[in-house]
């Protein structure tokens, strides 16, 4: 790994750890508000450097549900990194090691992936790594100092923050969605199910996680068999 | 203690989906459907763990459904991440503030 390409990337990254550092900062106080202490908050960020599937876990914990659901709801939210590290690792080439996959693997977030890839072919892991390691630095820093704030600040302004991570999650899907209507038509439906499992008698019985789990796959296969995606725009 | 197995089985299995695709399989996804699934995973997703649960993560629905409200009409007007966000909260707090 040569240092000038991660010092690129350091540099490159830095919208990515201001932006996660804001939103982490909404998951740290989250955390506190469901009982988790701040060390146990910084922990989770430094290990899992998700959002979604951070999120998710936090209610599992919350609900005291079984280890296998917490596997399951993982296995789903984050499918989608197992898409992205299948192009990561054929923009990297052949001619990169297991061992800097490796760490390239675990920094690969949404954001670090698109920042990644937008250097076309000159994509480097040092570039990559360096580009994750200022992003996790935001996410780690801002959820530390979003629980600190959580177990200090009332109770209402607590409740406010734990919602800024729905708001990020909706300023993602709505421009989406605007774009692309089968993923509109994919939003509605979990949505509908969504509803299905919260209010349902029968159905309000399932957990929470394993709700999300299960609208999650309705909704994303009925779509991948109504309008199955072009080749290149799955890539 | 049994958080930390919590923490632990989470970061795995999230590592796991990242590691092993990277190392193992070189070649590309062919399944269409699979394909498909994967691209309409993240939206499908991120809706079905924000709604109806954020009418129940604050002390009253209403306070919930307004920042729902701010954030959807923020969202199309096509402002940024961290506005949507901030804004959301905002509007969450001066409900709860004005209700009580």
């Amino acid at each position: 790994m040569k240092s000038k390409e991660f010092f690129a990337g350091l540099k490159a990254g830095m919208p990515v750890c201001v932006g996660y550092f804001s939103v982490s900062f909404g998951f740290g106080a989250m955390a506190i508000a469901q009982g988790i202490t701040v060390w146990q908050a910084i922990l989770i960020s430094a290990s899992n450097l998700t959002s979604a599937g951070q999120f998710a876990g936090l209610t599992v914990i919350a609900t005291g549900a079984a280890i296998i659901e917490m596997i399951l709801t993982q296995l789903v939210i984050n499918s989608r990194y197992a898409l992205m590290s299948l192009a990561l690792g054929q923009r990297l080439g052949p001619n990169v090691g297991a061992g800097k996959r490796l760490i390239a693997a675990f920094f690969n977030t949404d954001e670090v992936f698109a920042l990644g890839m937008s250097r076309g072919k000159q994509l480097t892991t040092g570039f990559f790594v360096g580009v994750g390691t200022v992003a996790a630095l935001g996410w780690i820093s801002g959820t530390a100092m979003g629980a600190i704030a959580g177990s200090l600040l009332p109770e209402s302004v607590r409740m406010a923050l734990g919602v800024m991570l729905y708001g990020m999650f909706i300023a993602i899907v709505v421009p989406q969605a605007r774009e692309e209507k089968p993923i509109l038509i994919s939003v509605i439906l979990a949505l509908v199910l969504g509803c299905l499992f919260a209010w349902c008698p029968g159905l309000n019985q399932i957990s929470d996680g394993l709700a999300i789990v299960i609208s999650t796959v309705l909704a994303a296969s009925a779509c991948a068999v109504l309008f199955p995606v072009e080749e290149e725009v799955a890539q | 203690m049994k958080i930390y197995l919590y923490i632990l089985v989470m970061a795995v299995t999230t590592y796991l989906i990242r590691a092993l695709p990277l190392t193992l399989f070189k070649k590309p996804i062919q399944n269409r459907f699979l394909k498909s699934f994967l691209h309409y995973v993240p939206a499908a997703c991120l809706a079905a763990m924000t709604f109806p649960a954020i009418l129940s993560a604050t002390e009253n629905w209403i306070s919930g459904a307004i920042g729902l409200a701010v954030a959807v009409l923020l969202a199309l007007c096509k402002k940024s991440l961290i506005v949507v966000a901030v804004a959301s909260c905002a509007a969450v707090f001066l409900t709860e503030f004005i209700i009580h």
